[in-house]
């Protein structure tokens, strides 16, 4: 099977800034591919170019193996979009701003597809309220509802979670994770948070100042032996003295009477574990996260960028 | 492109500040008349004060013709401002509300967006001169009655007789028409550069008021090119009430007129298609 979207070499600049430059990546259907970068890093020109509001110097974007440039309006059909906030006519509807953009995007939409997706985004029953009234998480779920109105298979969200709320953003991010799991779509979805991509996308797309750095499957990109291990323990005086003694105190980031985080491979926690009970250390939970805001950071930094760029 | 023009339409008319135009002119039209009602007389007399040392005139000199006549040089300067409001709104509106990124992101082509934008702005043009001939026109002859026009000008008058008046104001509001869209098409080229709405409002008022001042001044240096300024025809529209009517200069202005709205779209279009959107 094709990929539903395939970049190559795609190079803007504007004036003597170069936004992007020679970005390459490809994603496959069904994929919730996370595109992450730093503010201004080039993530939003690559979106607008994936949807010819912005023109490359050079390169080529294919959808479904057709070339963007030789059919943008007939590709556009089989893309929905947010890019950056979801502005909408503040003195029409929700209904009305639903209906106008969904029909510009298939004239033959039936008011019964209308209400599914808005019942999809909970947004039913408000869909008679002004825009303008509009809470920033409800205008979100709109936009997500005119981009996946008329069923396209390929959803361009950029930056979808912006200015929400904690409980707004994981309203969206589980609405996202639902379209890709329970609707089958393909989702490419922009952020410069780090954690908010890392909980949606099974793939990821690093850029940092318009170059690609890294690119593949999350679990790919991980390096075992970096993974945060947090144990936390019953308060003991003789931890530090104990650690230090020990080949887990070369392991160990940070500690406190209560809790030892050490970055090591999580294979060995078993060990770790033994060797806290034989020392009378009373275990209370061992949890572990990947350390990908150090990966992050390490290869956006910009002394180790040249060398990592792909 | 029937479906795009339909919401640009919808868009428009479902936008409360739409509206003031129509409130705008059918103030100053009441403005006018009431005004003429109170003191028109002594206005008359004041106009008409050297003609009639030489010339007896009787009749109800004072009639709907003539107020309207009066409304029509008065607002026709204003209602180019009243047309860029909303042609100069169209792109840089959408631009600045951020909703230009969504609609382009459609499987739209960005000419029949244009288009759409032009139709819809020739549209409300055209309501809005109807709406001035209703108000100027039918309300004028209401409050002050039929009768023989007479037409004021620098160097002569003009008496028009009343059964000869209507074809040359509906050919007048004709003209308008077109005059009227030669702006909107002039804010819609400017409303393509920009991205906040206040712009081309702005840009458009300032265009027309310095090409104004060029076609009006009599300077040599400036008879060589008012020929070719817009703003010299748009005042075209007067010649239908003059006697004989200048056919000849009246059809000069609408060629000018008509070439001067396809190079405003145009050149929007050209420049348009090849934008980036970054709003």
């Amino acid at each position: 099977m094709k990929p539903i979207l395939e970049v190559n070499a795609l190079t803007k600049s504007f004036k003597t800034f170069k936004a992007v430059d020679n970005l390459s990546f490809t994603i496959q259907h069904g994929e919730v591919y996370g595109f992450l970068g730093q503010n201004g890093a080039g993530k939003s020109t690559t979106m607008r170019m994936l949807l010819g509001l912005i023109f490359p110097d050079s390169g080529t974007i294919s959808i479904n193996g057709y070339e963007f440039n030789n059919g943008r309006r007939h590709l556009l059909k089989s893309i929905g979009a947010i890019i950056e906030r979801p502005d909408m006519y503040g003195y029409l509807s929700g209904w009305d701003n639903l209906k106008i953009f969904a029909t510009l995007s298939d004239s033959k939409i039936t008011k019964d597809r209308l209400y599914e997706v808005l019942e999809i985004v909970g947004l039913k029953g408000r869909e008679k309220d002004k825009f303008k009234a509009y809470s920033q998480g409800m205008k979100q779920r709109l936009g997500i509802a005119i981009a996946m109105a008329h069923n396209p298979d390929l959803l361009i969200l950029d930056e979808p979670t912006n200015g929400l709320d904690p409980q707004g953003i994981a309203e969206i991010r589980a609405l996202i994770v639902s379209l890709s799991r329970d609707h089958g779509k393909t989702i490419l979805v922009s952020s410069h948070l780090l954690h908010e991509v890392e909980q949606m996308a099974t793939s990821m797309l690093i850029i940092h100042k318009g170059k690609k750095v890294s690119d593949g499957r999350l679990s790919d990109l991980m390096n075992p032996d970096e993974t945060l291990i947090e144990v936390n323990i019953r308060p003991n005086n003789d931890l530090a003295q104990l650690l230090s003694g020990s080949v887990w105190g070369q392991l160990t980031v940070s500690q406190t009477e209560e809790q030892i985080v050490l970055k090591m491979n999580p294979k060995i926690v078993p060990e770790l574990n033994r060797w806290l009970v034989d020392n009378r250390i009373d275990v209370l939970s061992i949890s572990s996260r990947h350390s990908f805001e150090a990966y992050f950071l390490n290869i956006t930094n910009d002394t180790t960028t040249a060398n990592r760029a792909i | 492109m029937i479906q795009l023009l339909r919401i640009e339409l919808y868009k428009i008319f479902k936008r409360p500040r739409t509206y003031i135009s129509f409130g705008i002119v059918t103030a100053i039209t009441f403005v006018i008349q009431l005004a003429m009602l109170s003191d028109g007389n002594s206005f008359v007399n004041f106009a008409l004060q050297g003609v009639n040392e030489q010339f007896d005139i009787r009749g109800n000199i004072l009639n709907g013709y003539l107020i309207t006549y009066i409304i029509l040089q008065s607002l026709l300067i204003h209602i180019p401002l009243l047309v860029a409001l909303v042609a100069g709104d169209s792109l840089a509106g959408e631009a600045n509300s951020g909703t230009l990124r969504l609609l382009l992101t459609k499987p739209i082509s960005r000419l029949k967006l244009v288009m759409a934008k032009f139709i819809s702005s020739f549209i409300y043009t055209v309501l809005l001169i109807m709406w001035l001939a209703g108000v100027a026109l039918v309300l004028s002859l209401v409050l002050f009655g039929k009768g023989d026009m007479i037409n004021l000008k620098s160097d002569a008058f003009v008496m028009i007789l009343q059964d000869d008046i209507m074809w040359r104001y509906g050919a007048a509001f004709l003209f308008a028409v077109l005059a009227m869209t030669t702006i909107a098409a002039l804010s819609i080229l400017l409303s393509a550069f920009a991205d906040n709405a206040i712009g081309p409002v702005i840009s458009t008022m300032g265009v027309v008021v310095v090409l104004t001042i060029m076609s009006n001044l009599e300077l040599p240096i400036f008879n060589v090119i008012k020929p070719y300024l817009f703003t010299t025809h748009i005042i075209g529209w007067k010649g239908f009430f003059d006697d004989p009517v200048p056919y000849a200069a009246i059809t000069r202005s609408v060629v000018v007129l008509v070439l001067y709205t396809v190079g405003f779209l145009g050149t929007t279009v050209l420049y348009f298609n090849k934008k980036d959107i970054k709003s």
